[in-house]
């Protein structure tokens, strides 16, 4: 039940258009999907990885040094996958530059470190980890997928060189960086709508079922009373009953 | 003389470090509702980079790479930021106590914020020189302080206008800010 929940967490909070955590990363690399992906993989390991070590650190990490030791634990991570993404990734490496040493200070991580690792268990915190970065991973290529295709008119990931075809014109301020302010902020306002939608929704049906339950309420009344009323008709009345 | 006006025009107008880099986003966004504490967090931020530019550049050259430990820079930078961050705050709190009271809980906040990291990474694979990265650092700063006052300005408009209901928030703060970067492109060309 617990578990269920955590994992839906990810959709309902998204990290990005929700919780606005995790912006830089979300715009500085999201010109195109390949570097997109890739950011949001190598985010979601570093989430998975930190979550799983602080939660099963959490009761001996005294509380008043608890940042900078989940800043310790967060940077060994990412000096691990710069290793890994310099050796057998070197051109994604190369493309994704400074933003990948920049996992470190991502509010994601540190974020879901202090409000969930810290709290729950080992299990649980791995599922979180894997819920908020899938919600990450989501945000950031529906960025990259939106900025590539329109601003660009090509998907290097799949080898595409045209989307729309040749006579589309690419709406280049899109793969700028004001393109990236531009994107983010109509996707905030769309998820906005839609949450609020879904909200008003829940809250018609809660309100619905009160009112049912209400009505209900007074029609056990009205019955009761009614039977009463009967009761002292069948008393007035005896022989009805009888027949 | 020329490299540091080429740095001084280049770090603030042409490669504003929010507006064209995408770095310290969670603060430009978070801190900009009031021009004051836009302007004392920009302050502060200004002073954290300036600092950790020169000593994140003297640690990686004459530390790190004479011990061949560079695969370690991002642990060892983010340390150095966090101890900075820490005895500037001390410093404040000692010799100016009302720009401290000013500032509150800004100042702890400096150690995540990406300009800081994103600038000291910057200045060690670029430059050669220490001032130059000192200077570099702190015209960094300024083009920070220089956006987040800006947007505080404009948000504070918002308070006086009709704004759709999804809008309201983030998402308005997000576009006000494509069309402030959008301005910065006309500098593009200026060096």
């Amino acid at each position: 039940m617990k578990a269920r929940q955590v994992l839906l967490n990810g959709i309902l909070q998204n990290p990005v258009f929700v919780l606005a955590l995790g912006m830089c990363p979300t715009l500085g690399t999201s010109t195109t999907l390949e570097s997109a992906l890739f950011m949001g993989l190598s985010t979601l390991f570093v989430l998975i990885c930190s979550n799983f070590i602080i939660s099963l650190l959490r009761k001996i990490i005294p509380s008043s040094v608890r940042i900078p030791a989940y800043i310790l634990i967060v940077a060994t991570f990412v000096t691990v996958l710069e290793i890994i993404m310099a050796r057998f990734l070197p051109e994604i490496s190369m493309a994704l530059g400074n933003y990948l040493a920049l996992i470190v200070v991502n509010c994601i991580i540190l974020g879901r470190a202090e409000a969930f690792a810290s709290k729950n268990s080992v299990w649980l915190s791995m599922l979180d980890g894997i819920s908020m970065g899938l919600g990450f991973v989501f945000s950031i290529c529906l960025l990259g997928l939106t900025r590539e295709a329109l601003g660009a008119n090509t998907l290097k990931l799949f080898n595409i060189d045209s989307v729309f075809g040749a006579s589309y014109t690419p709406i280049a301020i899109l793969v700028k960086p004001a393109g990236g302010f531009l994107v983010l902020g109509l996707y905030a306002a769309t998820f906005n709508a839609i949450y609020e939608q879904i909200n008003k929704k829940n809250e018609d049906k809660k309100f619905k079922q009160k009112i049912k339950e209400q009505s209900r309420k007074v029609d056990d009344k009205t019955i009761l009373e009614g039977q009463n009323k009967t009761s002292q008709g069948i008393q007035a009345q005896p022989k009805e009953e009888s027949l | 003389m020329n490299t540091f006006f080429t740095i001084l025009i280049g770090a603030i107008l042409v490669n504003n470090i929010v507006l064209t880099q995408f770095l310290g986003i969670c603060p430009f966004i978070g801190v900009s509702k009031k021009v004051q504490s836009a302007l004392g967090m920009g302050i502060a931020v200004t002073f954290v980079i300036a600092l950790s530019c020169v000593a994140t550049y003297m640690v990686y050259n004459y530390v790190l790479i004479p011990l061949n430990l560079v695969y370690l820079k991002t642990i060892v930078f983010i340390f150095i930021i966090a101890g900075l961050v820490q005895i500037t705050e001390i410093l404040i709190k000692h010799f100016a106590p009302k720009l401290f009271n000013a500032l509150g809980i800004y100042l702890p906040l400096i150690t995540t914020n990406c300009t800081v990291l994103g600038t000291a990474l910057t200045v060690t694979s670029q430059f050669t020189n220490i001032f130059t990265a000192f200077f570099y650092g702190l015209c960094t700063g300024l083009g920070f302080t220089l956006a987040i006052v800006l947007l505080a300005g404009i948000r504070i408009k918002f308070d006086m206008a009709y704004i759709p209901k999804p809008f309201r928030g983030l998402p308005i703060a997000l576009i006000a800010a494509a069309i402030m970067s959008m301005a910065f492109g006309a500098f593009t060309s200026i060096i």
